[in-house]
């Protein structure tokens, strides 16, 4: 369903994909994990249409991103890792409005937009605006758009992002369900190593671009000689911090060097 | 908005009309109030349609220009939606303050054909409209628009001849304010509610339909190209 050959991104100097190759078969859920500022998003980007990759090779569903954009585009969902709901719509509007693109027929899109905003907690807030939502609710509503159409390939960056347990375990049932029921594709990038191994068939770590290890859950702790998907990343990862988005944690601690100085 | 941005061409038909009104009676040129309403018309559809086409800068840095962008609609189509959108905006913005000047003593030479000023403004807020769109795939940050603002649209609004006729000019103003199609849609407007021009009416409306189809093949390419 997605066949990626030496992809590669370089934005100027900095190279965030390097010649990166993997695929994923129809009706698989396909996890890409790796630590911040590894290229997930970036890749996701190329494959979604928003970015032209610098070199390499893209299909999906045999299709070219380049070139049949549009194709490409009704085969896919997405949840974006960063915000990309419209702030002075309410949240029915904006399930509406997707409905629109996406040229769901009125009648089941008002069943769906039901269902979802009632699974995920929002119903009763369907009338407020997005900008007077919580982080979370907002996260939510987007996690509950991207599932209005059926798409066959769903990509999910960072889904969880902020999001408390119940939510997530929501989400990550009905991902399951949706895989189940409808064969839906998963692409899925997640920091959480309970949520990769729960719902991942086959996973892909990525660092500094490039792809340092794929297979299945077990594979990759089998290959690292590690009883745990989180100790077998950090394995192939290393432990020391990205600098970018170093978490508060690591701020805190850096002060408390300071101080002692 | 659509209220709170009449103040400007308030603040100029009032201060203009009535202030430069006297200066411009003693050149001969009779009421200025009358020869500067269409130019105010001219410069709030102006305004509102470039930045109804800047508002993809919002959508850019709020995210929501992705859900647009990934979604299986061709970008053309988006992009002549998004044109359309904020150049109805921006003729009933022009419309409100026609009536602002009727309010404020304007009077048309002709009330029966008033209503084909709505031809002009129209066809004047699908060219800037499509303009702010090609602007508005471009521009990354909001820095970028003060630069728009100063190198493009106020040179468009005062080269126009929206505040002074366009006769005697110095050829290269001259020259300036010939390429500008805010000179045509002013003075289309002209022709029609004080009933002299400069340029034929014909004329005025097939430059604005040119530049119409330029700024909108121009928007839908740079829409078409937008990566973020
Ligand atoms: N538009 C851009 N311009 C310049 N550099 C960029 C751009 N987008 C991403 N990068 C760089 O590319 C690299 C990969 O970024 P990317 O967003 O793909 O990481 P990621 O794996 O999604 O990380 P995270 O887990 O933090 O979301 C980073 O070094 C980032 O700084
Ligand atoms: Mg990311």
């Amino acid at each position: 369903m997605i066949r990626v050959e030496n992809l590669s991104k370089k934005f100027g100097e900095v190279t965030a994909v390097d010649n990166v190759s993997f695929e994923v078969a129809a009706g698989e859920i396909f996890a890409f994990l790796g630590p911040n500022g590894a290229g997930k998003t970036t890749t996701i980007k190329m494959l979604t249409t928003l970015l032209k990759p610098t070199s390499g090779k893209i299909e999906i569903d045999g299709l070219d991103p380049a070139k049949q954009s549009n194709e490409v585009r009704k085969r896919f969902g997405i949840v974006f890792q960063d915000p990309s709901l419209d702030q002075e719509l309410t949240a029915e509007e904006n399930m509406d409005l997707h409905g629109v693109l996406y040229s769901v027929p009125r009648k089941l899109r008002h069943e769906r937009t039901e269902m979802l905003l009632t699974l995920f907690e929002l119903w009763d807030r369907r009338k407020s605006y997005v900008k007077e939502f919580s982080g979370g609710m907002k996260r939510r509503l987007e996690i509950a758009r991207g599932f209005l159409h059926t798409p066959k390939i769903l990509f999910l960056d960072e889904p969880t992002l902020g999001l408390d347990p119940q939510s997530r375990n929501q989400l990550w049932t009905h991902v399951k369900n949706l895989n189940q029921s409808e064969g839906v594709t998963v692409f899925l990038t997640t920091h959480y190593m309970d949520e990769a191994e729960r719902v991942a068939e086959r996973i892909a770590v990525i660092d500094h671009g490039k792809i340092i290890a794929q297979g299945s859950p077990d594979e990759l702790k089998r290959q690292t000689d590690t009883d745990s998907l989180e100790a077998a990343f950090l394995r192939l990862t290393g432990s020391t911090i990205r600098d970018e988005k170093a978490g508060a944690a690591d701020q805190m601690r850096e002060m408390a060097r300071m101080w002692r100085k | 908005m659509i209220v709170a941005s009449l103040g400007q061409p308030l603040l100029y038909l009032l201060v203009l009309g009535f202030g430069l009104g006297p200066v411009f009676q003693k050149a001969g040129n009779g009421s200025y109030l009358q020869f500067v309403a269409p130019g105010v018309i001219g410069m709030s559809v102006l305004f509102t349609s470039v930045f109804s086409g800047i508002g993809l800068l919002w959508d850019r840095q709020f995210g929501f220009l992705k859900e647009t962008l990934v979604a299986p609609v061709p970008r053309a189509t988006v992009m002549i939606g998004k044109t359309l959108g904020g150049a109805t905006v921006a003729t009933i913005q022009g419309l409100l303050v026609l009536a602002i000047c009727l309010i404020a003593g304007f009077r048309p030479v002709n009330w029966l054909t008033l209503p084909l000023a709505l031809v002009f403004m129209i066809m004047t807020a699908i060219v800037f409209a499509g303009l702010g769109v090609a602007i508005g795939s471009k521009l990354q940050d909001i820095q970028g628009m003060q630069l728009i603002m100063n190198f493009v649209v106020l040179p468009i609004y005062f080269l126009s001849g929206a505040l002074f006729p366009l006769t005697d000019l110095p050829t290269v103003l001259n020259f300036l304010t010939r390429i500008d199609p805010l000179s045509y849609g002013v003075d289309g407007l002209r022709n029609i509610m004080i009933g002299t021009s400069q340029f034929p009416p014909e004329l005025s409306l097939a430059v604005l339909a040119v530049a119409a189809l330029i700024f909108i093949a121009l928007g839908s390419y740079s829409f078409s190209k937008i990566q973020i």
